[in-house]
């Protein structure tokens, strides 16, 4: 089997092993880097020497027979709004274009312990607002089944890499649906885990209350691995949860007898695409054949999710955002006059157009006059979601539904239309208001030959009932990889698409 | 004028707390130190960064409020107050609006007019702001994050307070108080305690408060009195010429005496306050209150009564020593070494005191060490120097904080009881002044105090002064 077709975990089984080298490994990912990126632009970043560099570190440790972790020596990615000591973290935008972070974020702080091999940061919406990764200001990542189209956002670069082989896992995160739905369009595994069970700590945040880094990689077993490398309780972030049960691998069983599943009706009604929609019950068949009880059942509130979550996540947005100001580090705008016009000019110059707009939101919401009938009234709405999951949880032990309404769009078609963009993350947001664990699973394609994405949803802390049922559902069917992810190590820049 | 008019007086009164590190982050509060070594990512506001809450500074918080009779919230919330400055690193304030740790309290003042309560609105916690510094010279502005995330609390008081005198009793009370719990230093001229006057005047009778104006940059006693004037004064006129006084804020220059308006009311900023996400709400038990009330000192008040009681002093003595939480320390200490309470006392509150006056200094800043000042008491209790001799090397201790024992052999300071030296002493000073003599012997009994005094002052003051009297006395006669 050629190396870049191997899962995380085999591939870290086979250098702790000694059967392939570290470096081998690692030389494989940045030639189909080399060969792709001109195509797909998966990455803001690549740092080839850092990664050969840490690589022949591993490989010293694993030779003098030191203790390393499962995924020691694995190449992988980091989406660019986490901070990693040295390297530029952009969050895709050009007022960071030129922060170089003095600090590591502590999910990948964790990881780079266990000898990651980090190849390089992934390309995304400005500030994770989006969902195409059009919206970066270092291009448009395309997708792997097909560059005429996005690979959904805001995690699109990370999800991009993964599906296309030009790294074995990355980190996403996801704020509204930021790794669920981009795996869903680019047929590849990603979790949302409980909110505090990744620390936040280096994360450049968007919106505080919601945003989680979780793993995206090609199975549920590597997604569940790099769960357990990353989840921990870190002092340095008050959101932190201190918890006893991240050891997620041991969900990986194909068992699901008596496992109560519930789909709620408002995710399979309008705006749903036809296709999308018998995949996923498809899906549920399929688990329920594997002794799964599975019903269809009523989530109120769904309608409400999505004008709650863009007021809170704005609002956090336009204060978290502030201190991008050209004064400290990033850009500043040349030619302004007095203290407000430098901030004028260079907060101007410096963000783009979603951005702006999610700024300007937030600070309107936000407002005195407006606060209470916009910013308490989410956060209300917020809380009456979080009940009816818990109502629901007090019946199913996972819910399943679409990770999206539709497959990957065409480069553009969401870009000039924001609200049908805000709209597509219907799914995915009702989720992060209620801090529940999420994930999307590959379950077929459409007539296009676009992925599909199943979305799991547990109660707060069960990520296993996910991951086992997401498991036992990846047991019932074979890895789809898009033509091009095949090794085209051999000319760099000639490719071939399906 | 005709008519009387009252003034009314509230009063923001924000305290740097005594903590060894930030409000959210490890870094040192120490003050001074070169430009951002007090730095971290947190405190300046670098992206990813996290705060996390001190939770010493919670302690303090509730220690005063418990100390001003408040009511807690036990379940407060942090929250982002915005604004653009670069002072302010992430361009948010992390501050309490919606939930603050403590209100509705109240500390008694007492001023010629009699006692009165003052009302305490709220207390609530807060993080400083880092500092600006102009650089004429390369025409550009720098900024020091040092003071970014030191941790502040911020007292507001109900508008109860009529007159500057009032103003002040409250000010002193409050720093009495907050001094005695450990929890600020509370010093106004280097900022770590400052307040900002809100005053409006309404005729005498009116039930309906008058238009407030709030006065900033007041860092004594004396400015926050002739701010309080000015405005009274300048209010009233606007008033008296059928002119309204307008709601805004305004900057008091002690130099010329007059305040100078900033912003009003129209040009307020929207803060946009909202909770922060980034932290948790602060849940406090009915434990955790249990336990700082436990371990509260004890205040000026019951200190007062219990050194009449146990150290027999003279209220006067108490007063005057209880003024200073540091003062009374230095004082307990000493008697904890020496005994002798009203001895301890009365070096502190005369010599000390007149020392602290020539020296421009507060009562917060004496240095010497308590034994040094037992030593000193015991070295004169035991007759090894007299008292003349002992003020000098108390001046001694104060300034240099010398061991007495050691000073007084240096400079060979110890009493001289030798009755043979004294004689002889007293023979000359008897035959160089035969007037005196004759005048005693014509009974003018004052002449013996002139030839007491000479024979000192022949000893340079180290003779024992009733030894040298009963001499004077016993040759006198001959």
């Amino acid at each position: 089997m050629d190396i870049l077709e191997m899962s995380a975990v085999e591939l870290g089984r086979k250098i702790k092993a000694r059967e392939i080298g570290a470096l081998e490994a690692a030389e494989a990912a940045l030639a189909q880097i080399r060969a792709l990126e001109p195509v797909l632009n998966c990455y803001v970043a690549v740092d080839e020497e850092g990664a050969r560099r840490q690589a022949a570190e591993v490989q010293k440790k694993i030779d003098g027979g030191m203790q390393c972790g499962p995924l020691a020596g694995v190449p992988m990615a980091v989406k660019d709004n986490m901070c990693l000591e040295g390297m530029p973290a952009t969050c895709s935008s050009k007022i960071l274009e030129n922060f170089v972070p003095p600090y590591t974020a502590e999910a990948v702080k964790k990881l780079v312990e266990g000898g990651a091999v980090v190849l390089g940061k992934t390309n995304m919406d400005e500030f994770a607002m989006g969902s195409t990764t059009e919206t970066s200001a270092f291009g448009v990542t395309k997708n792997p089944w097909d560059p005429e189209r996005v690979p959904g956002g805001s995690s699109g670069g990370s999800c991009a890499a993964v599906a296309a082989n030009e790294c074995f896992y990355a980190l996403g995160s996801d704020t509204g649906g930021s790794i669920r739905q981009p795996s869903s369009f680019c047929g590849v595994a990603g979790i949302k885990p409980t909110y505090g069970t990744v620390s936040r700590y280096g994360l450049i945040a968007y919106g505080s209350s919601l945003d989680q880094i979780g793993p995206i990689a090609r199975s549920v077993g590597d997604c569940a691995a790099v769960l357990e490398e990353i989840a921990f309780h870190d002092a340095k972030d008050s959101t932190s949860v201190r918890r006893r049960d991240c050891d997620f691998t041991s969900a990986l069983v194909d068992d699901v007898k008596g496992m109560r599943i519930g789909i709620p009706q408002d995710y399979l009604g309008e705006g749903l695409d036809d296709e999308v929609r018998s995949a996923v019950l498809a899906a549920a068949k399929a688990l329920e054949e594997k002794g799964a009880v599975v019903e269809e059942f009523g989530l109120s509130l769904v309608e409400y999710a999505i004008p709650a979550y863009y007021v809170i996540a704005s609002a956090e947005a336009s204060s978290n955002l502030s201190r991008f100001d050209g004064v400290k580090y990033g850009y500043r705008a040349k030619g302004y006059e007095g203290l407000h016009g430098m901030y004028k000019k260079s907060r101007s110059e410096g963000f783009g157009e979603e951005v702006k707009r999610r700024i300007m939101l937030g600070s309107f919401v936000l407002s005195s006059g407006y606060y209470d009938a916009y910013y308490l009234k989410a956060l209300r709405t917020k809380a009456l979601v979080k009940q009816a999951f818990d109502k629901a949880f007090a019946g199913y032990d996972v819910i399943l539904g679409p990770a999206a309404p539709s497959t990957a769009p065409r480069l553009g078609e969401l870009l000039s239309d924001p609200l049908k963009m805000y709209l597509g993350d219907i799914y995915t947001i009702a989720a992060n208001l209620a801090g529940l664990p999420a994930m999307s699973v590959p379950c077929g394609r459409d007539s296009k030959g676009l992925p599909i994405g199943l979305q799991l949803i547990g109660d707060c802390f069960k990520e296993k009932n996910i991951i086992r049922a997401g498991y036992a559902y990846e047991c019932t069917r074979n890895y789809e990889m898009p033509g091009l992810a095949k090794r085209q190590a051999a000319e760099p820049g000639r490719w071939e698409v399906r | 004028m005709g008519k009387q008019y009252e003034t009314v007086i509230g009063l923001e009164v924000h305290v740097e707390l005594a903590t060894k590190t930030k409000i959210f982050c490890g870094c040192s509060t120490e003050f001074g130190g070169a430009p951002n070594t007090h730095a971290c990512p947190v405190c300046t506001g670098m992206p990813g960064a996290l705060p996390v809450l001190n939770r010493q500074v919670v302690e303090y918080a509730l220690a005063v409020g418990l100390a001003t009779n408040c009511a807690v919230n036990q379940y407060c919330k942090f929250d982002r107050k915005n604004y653009f400055y670069p002072d302010n690193p992430q361009n948010y304030q992390i501050s309490q609006l919606y939930l603050p740790i403590c209100h509705d309290g109240w500390i008694e003042i007492e001023t010629a007019a009699g006692k009165k309560k003052v009302g305490i609105h709220e207390i609530h916690m807060e993080e400083d702001a880092g500092k600006l510094i102009h650089d004429e010279w390369e025409d550009c502005s720098l900024v020091d994050y040092n003071r970014s995330g030191v941790p502040l609390i911020e007292i507001v008081s109900e508008p109860d307070m009529r007159s500057a005198g009032e103003v002040i009793a409250y000010l002193e009370k409050l720093r009495l108080i907050i001094q005695y719990l450990g929890a600020s230093d509370c010093r106004l001229q280097e900022g770590s305690m400052r307040a900002d006057v809100n005053l409006s005047v309404r005729e005498a009778g009116a039930k309906e408060f008058g238009t407030r104006t709030e006065m900033k940059n007041l860092n004594s006693f004396k400015a926050i009195s002739r701010a309080i004037e000015g405005e009274r004064i300048r209010q009233i006129e606007r008033i008296e010429e059928g002119r309204k006084v307008i709601q805004e804020t305004r900057r008091w220059d002690d130099n010329k005496e007059a305040s100078y308006a900033m912003r009003s009311k129209e040009d307020a900023q929207d803060y946009r306050y909202f909770p922060d996400p980034d932290l948790m709400p602060v849940v406090i038990s009915d434990e955790w209150i249990a336990r700082v009330k436990a371990r509260q000192p004890e205040l000026r008040t019951e200190k007062l009564a219990r050194y009449q009681s146990e150290y027999r002093l003279p209220q006067y003595d108490a007063e005057i020593l209880t003024a200073s939480k540091h003062l009374a320390d230095i004082f307990e200490e000493t008697v904890a070494l020496c005994g002798r309470p009203k001895e301890v006392s009365n070096w502190l509150m005369t010599d000390a005191m007149r020392l602290l006056k020539e020296h421009g200094q507060e009562p917060e800043e004496l240095g010497f060490a308590p034994q040094n000042l037992a030593k000193l008491v015991e070295l004169v209790e035991q007759n090894v120097i007299n008292r003349t001799v002992a003020r000098g090397v108390f001046e001694a201790v104060f300034t240099e904080n010398v061991d007495p024992l050691q000073y007084v052999e240096e400079k060979g300071l110890k009493v001289v009881s030798d009755e043979g030296q004294l004689r002889q002493v007293v023979e000359g000073i008897l035959r160089e002044n035969p007037q005196s003599v004759a005048d005693y012997k014509a009974g003018k009994q004052k002449a013996m105090g002139f030839i007491v005094g000479q024979a000192m002052r022949a000893m340079k003051g180290k003779a024992d002064p009733a030894l040298v009297n009963a001499l004077v006395k016993e040759m006198l006669l001959l």
